[in-house]
């Protein structure tokens, strides 16, 4: 079974982003790009049902500009066996990501498709849903557990209450959660190995897949700014406080 | 304009978020309908009916909806969506795993976890774990949309008098089945609507630790959450989880202890009233959100707070 995996390049989750002066968006020139943490998780997942036999090949898919190479890289390093960037200049939206992703599938005919649940960017968490309903397979989002069996996967999903298990018919779209797993660092030779590892570049063009955004963004701007209160001397003074001037005890 | 607000709920009761959901499709506009999709759920629909603003339940009762999956809820919604001008469900791990399917399916684009309507077309919704916040339009013909509940108060669960009409189930696509659950219990408030939380971080040192914190949120009827640290330390449980990936709350007092405040922590509480924070590093960058901060090892501070609480009745 082949696993197709997409991999975002986003702000890494240290940089503390500044919104730019115009209010166009965020400053990414000159920032720090990672691999979304959760794509990360995913890729994990995918190396290690490899590991187990459950997988044969798994190719790592990026979307964007020529630089997502990078994160491609990364998660041939991490295990993956090829990858293939879709290059476009366009701020590519979920849907457009997702079609993007069905035709890749109907070339590819891997058996599953692990997503991080969310971009640490945008903050979405709708590529994996919008893919799986564009190609009538099963999702199973949020999951912190999967067990790929004979032609159906078990997982359990974190969900507001706690987790639900669901079965799955194959093949089946999984956004991973946190509790997946914790992702390996990729080593010294496995990141000389990634090098020589292909990687295949499309268009969204070559693909026949409308990429125009339908979300307009008017402005960003910095969210207002909580002003730090003073320090209380001790517990009395603090539920004094919370008593007689927040009056919310 | 007309808006379809998706309930969630349990087959038996309304979950609180749905009510948030109303009152955004309020601001929105229009006439309020709301789709109550579940298996032997008819007491729910009459719950619907009776939230205020809500001019029309659809109830579309049939087992395949009995568990919320979304391979057969998307379809539903598909079928119901082109009537509406928008179609609302609350930013929970239930509207976030079923409405960007059913926006697929009808190949319209979503907009995620609103946090305050503009206008019928345009949104203001957070990005970068709320540290940049967006105004964004959408130029689809039915809006699909998010909402971030902590934003929008709760509609008034009583006073309404919408009508209820049946509405046929759509195909089930027989694509998953739901195995079973595993449902943290309390007693205590649910996280995202209560008015007090207090949360632990990695500085409570260990799950048993956490019971410091239990007879405080018994006595301000708070509910109890964590920082991902915590969770991820195996402290508590994920559905304990307050940051950006995990609930967002907006509590009228969040209480901080141990907790240092990480950016993905804050995305989750800031937008709170009031903030306390309790912990023993005066560098702590969770000071700089709060409006009271208690610089004290919170072993110490814990069993004396109960006590002050007491003697505070």
């Amino acid at each position: 079974m082949k696993i197709l995996v997409p991999v975002k390049r986003v702000v890494d989750f240290n940089v503390k982003v500044r919104v730019k002066a115009d209010h166009t968006g965020v400053e990414t020139a000159n920032v720090k790009m990672s691999m979304n943490p959760f794509d990360e998780i995913a890729v994990e997942e995918a190396v290690r049902l490899k590991e187990q036999g459950a997988a044969s090949e798994i190719v790592a898919v990026s979307i964007g500009v020529a630089q997502c190479q990078e994160t491609i890289r990364t998660a041939l390093a991490m295990g993956a066996d090829r990858g293939i960037l879709i290059e476009t200049r366009v701020e590519t939206q979920p849907l457009a990501v997702a079609k993007l992703l069905k035709a890749l599938v109907e070339r590819e005919s891997p058996g599953l498709v692990i997503l991080g649940k969310q971009a640490i960017d945008d903050d979405c968490n709708q590529t994996g849903q919008m893919l799986a309903a564009l190609l009538g397979w099963a999702q199973g989002t949020f999951i912190s557990k999967a067990k790929i069996g004979d032609g159906k996967a078990e997982v359990v999903r974190e969900v507001d209450g706690g987790l639900e298990s669901l079965v799955l018919k194959m093949p089946a779209v999984l956004t991973a959660d946190l509790r997946l797993n914790e992702p390996r660092y990729a080593s010294l030779p496995n990141i000389m190995k990634a090098k020589k590892k292909p990687i295949e570049t499309l268009t969204p063009e070559a693909l026949g897949v409308d990429v125009t955004p339908r979300i307009a963004t008017l402005k960003v701007e910095e969210p207002p700014k909580r002003k730090a209160g003073g320090k209380v001397a001790g517990v009395a003074e603090l539920v004094d406080k919370l008593k007689n001037e927040a009056k919310v005890i | 304009m007309s808006v379809l607000v998706i309930a969630e709920h349990d087959n038996a009761a309304l979950r609180g978020p749905t009510l948030n959901t109303v009152t955004a499709a309020k601001a929105i506009g229009g006439e309020v309908a709301v789709l109550v999709a579940g298996s032997g759920c008819r007491a729910v629909a009459e719950a619907a009916a009776r939230v205020a603003g809500v001019g029309k339940v659809l109830l579309a009762d049939a087992p395949p909806y009995a568990n919320g999956l979304a391979e057969p809820l998307a379809l539903l919604i598909a079928a119901r969506a082109p009537a509406f001008s928008h179609v609302l469900a609350p930013a929970t791990t239930f509207g976030k795993n079923v409405l960007p399917r059913a926006a697929a399916l009808l190949d319209l684009a979503q907009v995620s976890d609103i946090s305050a309507v503009v206008s019928p077309d345009t949104f203001v919704r957070p990005i970068y774990a709320g540290n940049a916040l967006a105004t964004v339009r959408s130029n689809d013909p039915i809006k699909l949309i998010t909402v971030r509940t902590s934003a929008f108060d709760p509609a008034p669960a009583e006073g309404g008098a919408g009508a209820i009409e049946e509405v046929p189930a759509a195909a089930d696509p027989a694509l998953a089945t739901f195995s079973g659950q595993n449902l943290s219990k309390s007693e205590r408030p649910e996280l995202t609507s209560a008015r007090i939380v207090i949360s632990g971080g990695r500085g409570m040192q260990s799950g048993d630790n956490f019971k410091l914190l239990e007879p405080i949120a018994d006595r301000l009827g708070a509910a109890i959450g964590a920082s991902r640290a915590a969770v991820d330390a195996g402290f508590v449980p994920n559905d304990y989880q307050v940051g950006q990936t995990g609930k967002i709350v907006a509590p009228d007092l969040y209480i901080a202890v141990g907790i240092s405040g990480a950016i993905q922590h804050l995305a989750g509480m800031k937008d709170s009233k009031v903030i306390v924070a309790i912990n023993k590093d005066e560098e702590a960058p969770i000071f700089q959100v709060a409006d009271y901060g208690l610089v004290m090892d919170l072993f110490e501070a814990l069993p004396r707070l109960k006590e002050e609480l007491e003697k505070a009745r």
